[in-house]
């Protein structure tokens, strides 16, 4: 008889509702926000929360995504069925400039990679389209930087990230005030963990890229990180081909994500190998292993 | 209790805090790393013993964020973390300890449930502990938890251990704090955390870890107070609308009579979406979309609430500041944005009546509040807020400030009152009015009748209102000093106030009268004599009014010096449909003022 029991939210009720008020109150409050797009699980959970933010209404704002060239070609797929089944306004914006088209797979590990391919198109688009606000798929466990970072991040003309200069954050109340030119990246999923994440892709039903499930796959173990052998990672000279049961744990640039050799196929397997786990999520990237500050600096240069 | 299942746990946010140097960081990544939530390759950071086990010094590295702050060897920011158990998740909000920071303790505690306070156990009791202890108390953290931490440092002194939980306890006792807990602990060597260790067997309370497990969260969860902020209306379909929000209190259902505030404007729920599902139903803490009958205009920063429960709605409040700014002070008659809710509107400072020494907790007359000073601020905004005062709700009742010009966030308040009729040169005294009228205040010796009249009195009369009390001791010391305490005598002595107050209240006087006036058929009797008679039931145990015994009658009563004492040896008939019903234990005297104050704008006994 306790009625107080139906009145009351689970710990993924209460993060799905404050994500949705962040969601709102973002676009509530900025002429123009737009929602960047990686294509992964987390982008897949925002995009679900959006969509439900404004149910039965359609998703207010564009998507955006960063394209470098050497995304898995099932995330290429997997973005343009995501493009039709929610009916989204689009962005794909790739760095065309002779520099950033110098950069070979090899180099996908490097911070100047990062910086020409992911940083400065985000930069471009974000000018040139004069969004106010960036919605992204960040949360606080991924790295130690992000424990910092606030919900509403101000960003100042140049797109950069001052971690001395953020507001506090209190209550539920978000200042979203910024002068002309600045900006704001809103982590509405800030407070969610991974586990949180796939619980929720379970009870939601949400539709993620195939890579996340375990299937055959030929890698190749380049430096302790095993590339999947494709297009972009041409097995060298003496390089031993494997032929393993492997999965994704996070999806990015095919050159510099490495697959983890895996049984799971399905969700529940993929959270019961999670609760086993011994290796950090981002362990299994490449670019943030490079130094022990290495995520704080990119942030700084206006990288998510 | 059912034992929930995996999917079904709670979300607990805890702020943890200290000065600099109590070894929070160690603390927090000793918990971590003894719940086994670190991972391989953050592990493989840091240096390990001959055992293999991370060594304690190292333990703050799992923590610290920020590459800067690691050269300084101090944390800047609030740094959320995550761990999770069986039963619970929890969110920490790490709040630095640094002296010019308390801004990040008002932050990081403004989300949590629980507060864990560290204190140095060689240093005791500092004037940031008191800070952080003050701040906790005043956002109304439901839980709190003082570790004394380095307790290897000082041999593990049960002796040392008491001393400080006393002072604390001392220092506590001015402020009312719901539930409090000391634990000793060494976070470097791991004693007290999550292992009990041998070090302190004198110690048979629970490790931070079995606490945080076995604590019974008191949560806000509001249902009676239907409060919704609307965020934005969004066009849903062709001639169609929805308005969206989190609802901040209560349960609305489809069909439900609303109000939308602060126009007033009634309406009816048409239907409902729950994080877009339709259903029949919704309840505090979801993110909805509403429709309703009509068409109604709703746009952001409204307040949806029921016409039979509404929130105060004003243009004037007080509240408790936290300054934040380093730059520039607050000061009188400054102007500022004021976010509440989902509304952002621009707030006058009309008076700072005090601030708070933190050291005392006494309060002092000041102009301006400095950063990281705390006080009371009388506002004025230029758009009508629907609000709840703090203690009540706390995000109907929290606000932040923001500075016009540079858009920083510098202060935050905690709603305590309507602001009633601020004393301002640019508002004219003249133009509030009152009508005559009798306000009965009738109830225990003890209930605070006095109390809450005198405030009451007070505040009208600061802005100019025709108003004047009626005392049951001054009565009886002047004007009836021939009458006894028999039911005749009392019966004579309230006749006699009661033509008074009908004189004043002829005269346009709003008379505040208290005495006990335990029966019922007298009252009826006082109040036929009057136009505007309201009966006001100060309503507060026996047992509470006994306990408090300020003037020491209760004692003598019951030793048999008083006789006809109502309550004990007299009875005291409980008014059965009193205009205002006022419960002082649930309340302070500022909510039990503006509970008569919201009666007396709502019946236009006074207006503007």
């Amino acid at each position: 008889m306790n009625k107080n029991n139906n009145f009351s939210l689970t710990h993924l009720e209460r993060l799905e509702s404050e994500a949705i008020f962040i969601i709102r109150e973002a676009v509530a409050e900025f002429g123009k926000p737009v929602m960047l797009y990686s294509i992964g699980k987390d982008s897949s959970v925002l995009l679900h929360l959006a969509k439900k933010a404004f149910a039965p209404g359609r998703i207010p704002f564009p998507v955006l995504h960063v394209d470098t060239g050497f995304k898995f070609s099932e995330m290429i797929d997997f973005r343009e069925k995501m493009r039709e089944k929610f009916d989204l306004d689009m962005i794909v914006e790739k760095n065309m400039s002779k520099e950033a088209q110098s950069f070979g797979p090899e180099d996908a590990h490097s911070e100047e990679y990062i910086f020409h391919k992911k940083t400065t198109p985000l930069l471009k688009a974000l000018e040139e389209n004069e969004f106010d606000a960036a919605f992204g798929g960040a949360r606080r466990d991924e790295e130690k930087s992000r424990a910092k970072e606030r919900i509403f991040s101000h960003r100042n003309v140049d797109g950069v990230w001052d971690p001395k200069n953020q507001r506090p954050e209190l209550w539920n109340v978000y200042n979203s005030r910024i002068k002309k030119g600045e900006s704001m990246r809103v982590f509405p999923i800030s407070n969610w963990t991974e586990f949180d994440i796939w619980e929720y892709i379970k009870r939601e039903n949400i539709e993620i890229v195939p890579l996340y499930f375990a299937q055959k796959t030929k890698l190749l173990d380049r430096n302790g990180v095993l590339v999947r052998v494709d297009e972009y990672n041409v097995p060298k000279e003496g390089e031993k081909i494997i032929e393993e049961m492997a999965r994704f744990r996070t999806l990015g640039c095919s050159p510099s994500t490495g697959a983890v050799l895996s049984e799971a196929t399905t969700l529940d397997e993929i959270i019961e190998e999670l609760r086993q786990s011994t290796i950090s999520e981002r362990g299994t990237r490449a670019i943030d292993n490079n130094k022990d500050s290495s995520m704080e600096d990119k942030k700084r240069e206006g990288y998510f | 209790m059912n034992k929930k299942n995996k999917k079904d746990r709670d979300l607990v946010v805890l702020a943890t805090s200290g000065s600099v140097d109590d070894g929070k960081s160690t603390l927090i990544g000793r918990l971590l790393y003894d719940c086994n939530e670190l991972y391989d390759d953050q592990l493989a950071k840091l240096e390990k013993d001959e055992n293999g086990k991370v060594k304690g010094e190292y333990l703050a590295h799992i923590t610290d964020g920020l590459s800067d702050e690691r050269e300084q060897g101090i944390t800047i920011d609030v740094a959320y973390r995550h761990f999770s158990r069986p039963e619970r998740k929890y969110i920490i909000a790490d709040v630095p300890g640094h002296e010019q920071y308390t801004r990040n303790m008002v932050t990081g505690v403004s989300k949590a449930s629980i507060a864990m306070i560290l204190i140095d156990a060689r240093k005791g009791l500092q004037t940031q502990t008191k800070r952080h202890l003050f701040i906790a108390g005043l956002l109304e953290t439901p839980h709190i938890v003082i570790v004394i931490n380095k307790m290897d440092l000082v041999d593990y002194s049960e002796e040392r251990y008491r001393e400080i939980k006393k002072d604390v306890t001392a220092f506590l006792s001015k402020m009312s704090v719901r539930d409090l807990q000391f634990i000793p602990v060494s976070a470097f060597k791991g004693d007290m955390v999550v292992n009990r260790g041998e070090n302190m067997p004198w110690y048979q309370g629970p490790t931070i870890l079995s606490y945080l497990d076995n604590i019974e969260v008191s949560t806000d969860n509001n249902l009676i107070d239907f409060r919704l902020p609307i965020q934005m209306t969004i066009k849903i379909a062709q001639d169609k609308r929805g308005s969206l929000g989190q609802i901040r209190g209560g349960v609305i259902n489809v069909g439900d009579d609303v109000v939308i505030l602060p126009a007033k404007t009634k309406t009816k729920v048409k239907e409902i979406y729950v994080s877009g599902e339709k259903r029949e139903q919704a309840f505090n803490g979801q993110s909805v979309l509403l429709s309703f009958e009509n068409e109604v205009d709703v746009s952001r920063g409204d307040v949806i609430a029921r016409a039979n429960n509404l929130p105060i709605i004003s243009n004037e409040l007080e509240a408790s500041v936290s300054w934040f700014d380093d730059e520039e002070d607050l000061n009188i008659d400054k102007t500022y944005l004021l976010k509440h809710g989902t509304k952002t509107t621009r707030a006058k400072i009309t008076d700072i009546k005090y601030k708070i020494d933190i050291e005392t907790l006494h309060s002092e007359k000041t102009k301006k509040l400095s950063l990281n000073e705390i006080g009371r601020v009388a506002l004025r905004t230029n758009d009508t807020l629907g609000f709840d005062v703090y203690a009540k709700n706390k995000n109907m009742g929290s606000f932040i400030i923001i500075d016009e010009l540079s858009n920083k966030t510098v202060g935050a308040g905690m709603i305590i009152s309507r602001g009633l009729f601020q004393k301002d040169k640019k508002v004219e005294i003249d133009s509030y009015k009152n009508k005559g009228a009798l306000l009965w205040f009738t109830g225990l010796s003890g209930s605070g009748k006095s109390t809450i009249a005198d405030r009451l009195h007070e505040r009208l009369s600061e802005i100019g209102l025709q108003t004047e009390r009626l005392d049951g001791d001054v009565v009886r010391e002047g004007l009836s000093s021939d009458l006894g305490f028999s039911k005749e005598d009392r019966d004579k002595n309230l006749d006699r106030i009661s033509f008074i107050s009908s004189l004043l209240e002829k005269h346009g006087v709003l008379v505040s009268a208290t005495f006990v006036s335990p029966y019922e058929k007298k009252r009826k009797e006082i109040r036929k004599k009057h136009k505007n008679f309201i009966e006001i039931f100060v309503d507060t145990s026996l047992g509470e009014c006994e306990k408090r015994d300020v003037k020491g009658l209760y004692k003598k009563a019951r030793a048999g010096e008083i006789e006809n004492f109502t309550g004990i040896s007299d009875k005291y008939e409980k008014p059965k449909n009193p205009e205002i019903h006022i419960k002082t234990e649930k309340a302070s005297i500022d909510e039990c003022v503006e509970q008569i104050v919201s009666y007396l704008e709502a019946n236009n006994i006074i207006s503007k």
